[in-house]
């Protein structure tokens, strides 16, 4: 999967948990402060993640998972391992 | 000092009947039954019949807000904001009118969010801890419809939930009149619901040998009062009440359905799950709403009866309204309603409530089904067709009882 590919899909899994419109999950955006993503939503986006693309996000790592850059770039180190 | 009286300013309802209160009220009048085969979630089954929410509130509510919430608390939301927008203090809200700190709810739920309970148990089987979702537990938290309710419209007074099972919704409507009257509260919103058509619940009420095992016309299974009565149906959806202080509501020009004239609550300490047989219980809780109320018999007009269509259930219910209104319970018009909604458990008491407002806002009571031949020891004036009931100050009485012995009854006025 590309990167362009795995935001695309991330973007599918942040619209269908908190609404947000798949366009504006940008790699730059921020989960809390710019799309309005919360805690627990957070945490609804990362299992659904694991399932989607194979890896596994612990719960230390999700902290520092801040844009939708940092977790497809994630996601992208982890599946390739 | 004279004691707050409470009214009530706004209805709401997402029924079997109906998704709102005008088809649900349209539907009654009519003596329409919302009970209907439940198709292949019932496959193996002993009960194959219910009487599902008419209208799917996911239909109704914003996708994201309704996949937060169990579906308990989605048909909830739906009466609630009916109810709200009904009373007219949505329009008080944005106006930046309403004190959210004097704004409290009352909600309850007899079974709570045991559809996100059960989905997580079988993801957890099936795919394991780490897939359970992580918002299960406000989900499926018991105080989760009034938690909503609250988040939703803003009410930072007593945000409670009463749970009594199948008295739960009449309770909820006892203890937002309650807390009206210790001046707790201006306004809150009262009511019940229940999500609880799922083979787990239908498997253990009809082990109980709660539910009718009648497998003829699934519109004709629920019959309170009648002589073939076997055991209730189970029903889903939600009642809503907004009530106000009478002096907040004219304060505002609030249109005003009725009063709230008394409640009683009372416990059997009988058995877990049978009902007294001779009803003392029923009957001490409606003679504290009598009380409460200030009424005389004879001023009783209407009683929505508890009447699930149990074999034992409804002849206490008749032995207990004439325990304490005496012959005066023989002049008096009773409506089962649960001949066409079924039973709504946590939900049942609220809607009733929605329906006893309504008898008394029209001066109609709603007709009772399926009643082809009363059972003898019923010494009741059922309504088989739509009643009118008389013009001038009149009383009705909402009657609730659940598991564990709970009785609930509330005496609604015509406004004055």
């Amino acid at each position: 999967m590309s990167t362009e590919e795995i935001r695309a899909a991330l973007a599918e899994i942040v619209n269908e948990v908190a609404g947000i419109p798949a366009d504006s999950v940008q790699l730059d955006k921020s989960f809390s402060d710019d799309l309005d993503v919360d805690s627990l939503s957070m945490v609804e986006v990362v299992v659904e993640a694991e399932e989607k693309f194979g890896v596994t996000i612990p719960d230390d790592e999700v902290k520092n998972l801040k844009t939708v850059g940092d977790a497809v770039a994630y996601i992208e180190r982890n599946r390739a391992a | 000092m004279s004691r707050t009286r409470v009214v009530v300013t706004g209805l709401g309802t997402t029924s079997p009947l109906g998704g709102d209160v005008a088809s649900t009220w349209e539907g009654l009048l009519a003596g329409r039954s919302g009970v209907r085969p439940l198709g292949d979630m019932a496959d193996g089954l002993p009960v194959k019949i219910g009487a599902p929410a008419a209208v799917d509130p996911t239909e109704v509510l914003d996708r994201v807000v309704a996949r937060r919430l169990d579906r308990s608390s989605q048909l909830a939301l739906v009466a609630a904001l009916e109810a709200w927008a009904d009373s007219g203090l949505d329009v008080v809200k944005e106006a930046g009118d309403l004190d959210g700190d004097r704004f409290g709810v009352a909600f309850a739920s007899g079974i709570g969010g045991v559809h996100t309970l059960l989905s997580n148990h079988e993801v957890l089987l099936e795919k394991g801890p780490r897939r359970v979702s992580p918002i299960s537990v406000p989900m499926l938290m018991a105080n989760a419809p009034a938690a909503t309710i609250s988040l939703k419209l803003g009410a930072r007074g007593p945000v409670n939930t009463p749970v009594s099972a199948c008295a739960s919704g009449n309770e909820a409507v006892s203890l937002a009149a309650d807390q009206i009257r210790l001046g707790r509260v201006d306004v809150a919103i009262a009511g019940g619901t229940e999500a609880a058509i799922h083979p787990l619940p239908i498997a253990a009420f009809a082990n109980m040998m709660a539910l009718s095992k009648n497998e003829g016309d699934p519109t004709t299974v629920s019959r309170p009062f009648d002589v073939a009565r076997d055991g209730f149906v189970l029903g889903e959806g939600a009642g809503a009440l907004v009530l106000e202080s009478l002096e907040h509501a004219q304060a505002r020009g609030a249109r005003i359905y009725a009063e709230i004239l008394g409640t009683g609550i009372t416990a059997d300490a009988h058995d877990i799950a049978q009902p007294d047989p001779a009803g003392r219980g029923g009957a001490r809780a409606i003679k504290a709403a009598v009380q409460d109320a200030g009424v005389v018999p004879t001023d009783i007009a209407h009683v929505n009866a508890h009447a699930t269509s149990t074999p034992q259930g409804d002849v206490a219910e008749s032995l207990m309204l004439h325990a304490i209104l005496g012959s005066a319970a023989n002049d008096l018009v009773v409506s089962a309603t649960k001949s066409m909604t079924g039973h709504l458990l946590g939900g049942a008491g609220a809607l009733e409530a929605v329906a006893t407002v309504l008898a008394i806002h029209h001066r109609t009571a709603p007709p009772t089904i399926n009643l082809d031949e009363q059972d003898e020891r019923v010494e009741l004036d059922v309504a088989t067709k739509p009643r009118d009931l008389p013009l001038g100050d009149i009383a009705a009485i909402n009657n609730s009882f659940g598991f564990g012995g709970a009785n609930v009854a509330v005496v609604f006025g015509s406004p004055s």
